[in-house]
């Protein structure tokens, strides 16, 4: 860290002045050019910076697509059907927004999973993780709501099924349901106060990304070997190295973003959606857009309604708990040969959730829903903890440099401090 | 400053600092208010809610007519004796949520079956005539009524809900209206 300079020394006069009044371009610098980042972090780490690419590229399409969509029940399935064919480039545009929500998942869920794995949400990074989680309980509000707005069959039944949710609520519930509706029932109220959150929370998803940044700042990068930075080898400047690595990262991520929007770009949502709501009938299977459906599985899971919401949402709220639950000292899973075996399980539970998700709600499912739905909270609530009392973990490396480099190296060697930090020169 | 020392009588500016903020709370909760009640249904939409008179001539026997009052669907079905009888015939201890059949019908009236058309899982409509017992199925999560519309089985915690309505005629009904 120390062989790095981190602070910034404006040059000319116009910056000099600027600086004295507001020290905004030393911010950027030292959290975006020579922010100290352990060297050797994988491309996983680098989805921090296509999630922030992809709230820009969501916010952008969203403001343009608001322009020509029309909140109203009897207007909005036209308004984005004339979207799709009388606005210029209108159809890319809801493509990449709709395409956009579902990678924006796809990220998220990796840069989860990844902390998941090497113990980003431990000490001292229980903050961060709890404003990761926050952010995710707003991306998913954002989500459903968004996915209303075209009032088709599958927008009018999600929104009826998930506002419905809250009408277990003992005593208040049918109360709260008839604020969330403005109405009697899911209706042209519902649809004009969803635009407007719809509108509003990613700009809320925003700040709280600031505040994840920020309070990533603080502590640093975690890396694979979960052990701090601990002197200048072990670390790298964030330009060019990561700023570098994110952009090539953030390109392939957007081939892989415009293979679906060009050429399948309605592979992910529902054919459902392209008929207009219909309060008399319900589609054959109603199913949340795929990013939800693990979700949806637990919900279903027990055949209690007021407990289906309450595991629901305690799906989510466990994440919260992770850093306190977890009782290993050793951060990364590299190093712990149980829990490795373990997260996978976790990781493979999490998809067979998904696709019990998309499944009807009878038989065999019913059985297998309610064992992987235990699987999942015995994860958080029983692997956990007894692992990092009962588990021996491999031994950890001294630094980042004796496990990239390996130990002869980067201890007795006599390589000057300065060449570890050039790996371009190295043979 | 004579009263800078610990222990002191209440001063006036105590009094003045919990006076402002008692009155700084309630001009928050008062400033709070309008923005939470805009979330209730408006005026319009209660208006439309108004109680709706169904004529029940057209609805032949073993038919089921939809129709929606404030936006919920009601499903109104005139009942063939067998339907009937096949609501009677379940003994309570067999239901999820024990209701008698007479209690959800009018005396004498028996064939009309006016309830609620969403299924009181999460709001799904559920289909005519389909499950085993003659009633509905919800495709969504598997619920499966009765010819009374009572929950027989899957994740509906209570059965269908009988709407307020009366009889205005032997032949017509007013939903929205206590009998």
């Amino acid at each position: 860290m120390s062989s790095h300079s981190t602070t910034y020394v404006p040059k000319s006069a116009a910056a000099k002045w600027l600086e004295s009044r507001l020290p905004i371009i030393g911010l950027v610098h030292s959290s975006f050019v020579a922010f100290p980042v352990p060297r050797n972090l994988t491309y996983f780490w680098t989805f921090g910076a296509i999630l922030m690419v992809m709230l820009v590229v969501q916010i952008v399409t969203g403001i343009v697509l608001a322009m020509h969509y029309t909140p109203h029940a009897d207007h909005a399935f036209t308004s984005v059907e004339h979207i799709m064919r009388n606005v210029e480039y209108g159809w890319l545009l809801r493509y990449l927004h709709a395409n956009g929500a579902s990678f924006f998942f796809i990220a998220v869920y990796i840069h989860i999973f990844r902390g998941l794995f090497y113990g980003s949400y431990k000490a001292p990074r229980e903050v961060l993780w709890i404003l990761g989680v926050i952010i995710l309980l707003l991306m998913m509000a954002t989500a459903f709501m968004g996915y209303v707005l075209p009032w088709g069959q599958m927008s009018f039944w999600g929104a009826t099924v998930i506002t419905n949710l809250f009408s277990v609520i003992p005593l208040v519930g049918d109360t709260i349901v008839s604020f969330l509706w403005g109405g009697y029932s899911v209706g042209n109220p519902t649809l004009n106060r969803f635009f407007s959150l719809h509108y509003l929370l990613p700009f809320m998803i925003f700040g709280v990304a600031m505040l994840h940044v920020w309070a990533l700042h603080v502590p640093g990068n975690n890396n694979p070997t979960g052990v701090p930075i601990k002197s200048g080898k072990d670390a790298l400047p964030f330009h060019p190295y990561m700023t570098v690595k994110d952009t090539f990262s953030i390109v392939c991520f957007f081939i892989v973003l415009a293979w679906f929007v060009f050429y399948m770009p309605n592979y992910l949502g529902h054919a459902d959606n392209y008929v207009p709501a219909d309060p008399a009938a319900t589609p054959a299977h109603i199913v949340p857009e795929w990013y939800f459906l693990p979700f949806y599985a637990i919900l279903r899971a027990v055949p209690d309604a007021l407990l289906g919401v309450v595991l629901m949402f305690a799906a989510i709220a466990v994440l919260a708990f992770l850093p306190w639950l977890d009782t290993s000292k050793v951060r990364s899973g590299a190093y712990r040969p149980v829990f490795k075996v373990i997260f996978w399980a976790f990781v493979v539970t999490c998809l067979v959730l998904g696709w019990l998700g998309s499944r009807p709600a009878e038989g065999i499912y019913v059985v297998l829903t309610q064992i992987f739905t235990f699987l999942y909270f015995a994860y958080f609530l029983i692997a956990l903890p007894l692992l990092g009392l009962l588990e021996k973990p491999l031994p950890l490396p001294n630094s980042i440099s004796e496990a990239v480099l390996g130990k002869k190296q980067a201890s007795g060697s006599g390589m000057p401090v300065g060449a570890a930090a050039e790996p371009q020169s190295k043979g | 400053m004579a009263e800078t020392t610990a222990a002191q009588e209440p001063t006036r500016r105590d009094f003045l600092f919990l006076a402002t903020g008692a009155m700084g709370a309630v001009g928050v909760a008062a400033a709070a208010w309008p923005f939470i009640a805009q979330l209730a249904p408006d005026a319009q939409t209660v208006a439309a809610g108004a109680p709706i008179e169904v004529d029940l001539t057209p609805i032949a026997e073993g038919q089921i007519v939809k129709l929606f009052w404030r936006g919920a669907l009601i499903f109104v079905r005139n009942r063939t004796p067998a339907e009937i009888e096949a609501a009677r015939a379940t003994p309570l201890s067999d239901l999820k949520d024990p209701e008698p059949d007479q209690a959800r019908v009018t005396e004498g009236r028996e064939n009309w079956l006016i309830i609620y058309g969403n299924c009181t899982h999460l709001g799904c409509v559920p289909l005519d005539f389909q499950g085993q017992y003659g009633g509905w199925f919800c495709p969504c999560h598997g619920s499966v009524f009765d010819t009374s519309g009572r929950i027989r089985s899957g994740p509906a915690p209570i059965n269908l809900p009988v709407p307020p309505y009366r009889f205005a005629t032997d032949t017509s009904i007013v939903i929205g209206e206590e009998a």
